[in-house]
């Protein structure tokens, strides 16, 4: 792709100005963009990682359930979004790079434009204990 | 194909003694194909003249919309074919989410805004909504794209053979770019106008302007000169004057960003009436 759409474009704009935790992803799952809260969240730097399939991303934040089971990517509310074409919720425990187990709330949403175009996923996440 | 500017003044039409040298009339470029095909980039007032300079028995014309801002639309009622029976005249333009464009456009071509509706227009008339395909008419190849810009708004990316033309006259490439420090592929715009050989593209403001209208839709002459050098184009047209700016104040604007910039590429300020030879 020459260049991403317009709206992915706006997005990731929005969610750079944002002090909410915002992952983008494509339509195939591709991570394309995670804002600064989100970066200190994770443990790690979007400029670091830069963009990543779901099959890295899904699995490089070890996502577990409150049990410790560790989770597959289509289990992760992002993924579900992405796939089911409708807006998802759900609770999931991750480790960062900093190795501190985090437990975060996770609403998920497609990302759908103009002339119905689908265009990927967006997930905002905050961290339980926090709010 | 050749490329005449029949408005180059974006916002409002500007008509006096102070803008008559860069052109009172809102946006409306013609592009002719080798084959003689007529392309007619939006619809402002510049389109009234253009429709009286065509030849009566002209079989067809395509109207490529880039968006339904009034100073893109007001002149296509004035649009001479529209009103000739047996003319083919087809319309690109943006849908929105929950409006079709036929929706759209008869907000504007109904009373109270307009005596005439669609439906009595004496041409043959088609409408297609963009973005879409790549459209092909005749020997063109045409890419419509979303760019940034308030409502839904496309910029056209026009081929013939070996010759493009990219067309953008309302855009804001930095609003979601953050002044062109990410990427290129993150910046609006930018597939359309790669490499291309002429860019014709939103320049309204100065720096100063700009800052006091960021998210308007528009751009600073400065950014794009920035724009059309990322892009990799040949040749760039600053394009949609503001209606406050008089003919001087664009001479000593342009003369400004020349000597700031000091760009590698080949800049003009949109002149009504210039023409481009591409080839
Ligand atoms: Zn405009
Ligand atoms: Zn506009």
């Amino acid at each position: 792709m020459v260049q991403k759409e317009i709206e992915v474009i706006l997005a990731r704009h929005l969610a750079s100005y944002l002090a909410t935790p915002i992952f983008i992803v494509d339509p195939e799952g591709n991570l394309l963009y995670y804002n600064e809260y989100a970066e200190a969240i994770l443990g790690y730097r979007f400029n670091e990682t830069g963009e990543m399939p779901v099959s890295e991303w899904g699995t490089i934040f070890q996502p577990m359930d409150k049990h410790g089971i560790p989770l597959s990517a289509e289990k992760l509310p992002l993924v579900m979004a992405l796939e089911s074409k409708h807006p998802t919720s759900g609770t999931i425990c991750i480790r960062g790079l900093d190795n501190v187990l985090r437990q975060i709330e996770i609403f998920a949403f497609p990302l759908i434009g103009q002339a119905n175009r689908f265009l990927g996923a967006i997930a905002i996440f905050w961290e339980a204990d926090e709010r | 194909m050749k490329v005449t500017l029949w408005g180059t003044r974006g916002s409002l039409p500007t008509p006096g003694p102070e803008t008559a040298r860069y052109g009172g009339n809102t946006s409306c470029v013609q592009v002719v194909g080798a084959d003689g095909r007529v392309l007619v980039l939006d619809a402002g007032t510049g389109i009234r003249r253009l429709g009286a300079a065509l030849p009566i028995d002209i079989p067809r014309i395509d109207i490529l919309l880039t968006h339904l801002h009034m100073d893109h639309l007001q002149g296509l009622g004035f649009f001479r074919p529209l009103r000739t029976r047996g003319v083919q005249v087809h319309i690109w333009g943006p849908a929105s989410v929950l409006l079709s464009l036929r929706a759209r456009l008869a907000r504007y071509l109904s009373p109270p805004l307009f005596p005439v509706v669609l439906r009595e227009l004496e041409c043959d008339l088609t409408l297609h909504q963009v973005p879409a395909q790549e459209i092909r008419i005749g020997n063109f190849r045409i890419t419509a794209q979303l760019i940034c810009h308030p409502d839904p708004t496309v910029g056209f990316r026009i081929v013939e053979g070996n010759a493009s033309l990219t067309y953008m006259p309302d855009h804001e490439p930095a609003l979601g770019s953050r002044d062109f420090s990410v990427p290129r592929d993150w910046v609006s715009g930018y597939g359309l106008a790669r490499g291309a050989d002429l860019l014709i593209h939103d320049a309204q403001y100065t720096q100063s302007e700009y800052a006091q209208r960021v998210g308007w839709g528009h751009s600073a002459m400065t950014q794009t000169v920035q724009f059309a050098t990322l892009a990799g184009v040949k040749q760039l047209v600053f394009f949609h004057h503001d209606p406050s700016h008089s003919d001087r104040d664009l001479d000593r604007m342009f003369a400004e960003v020349l000597e700031q910039t000091n760009p590698s590429i080949t800049v003009s300020p949109a002149m009504e009436g210039d023409t481009f030879d591409l080839r």
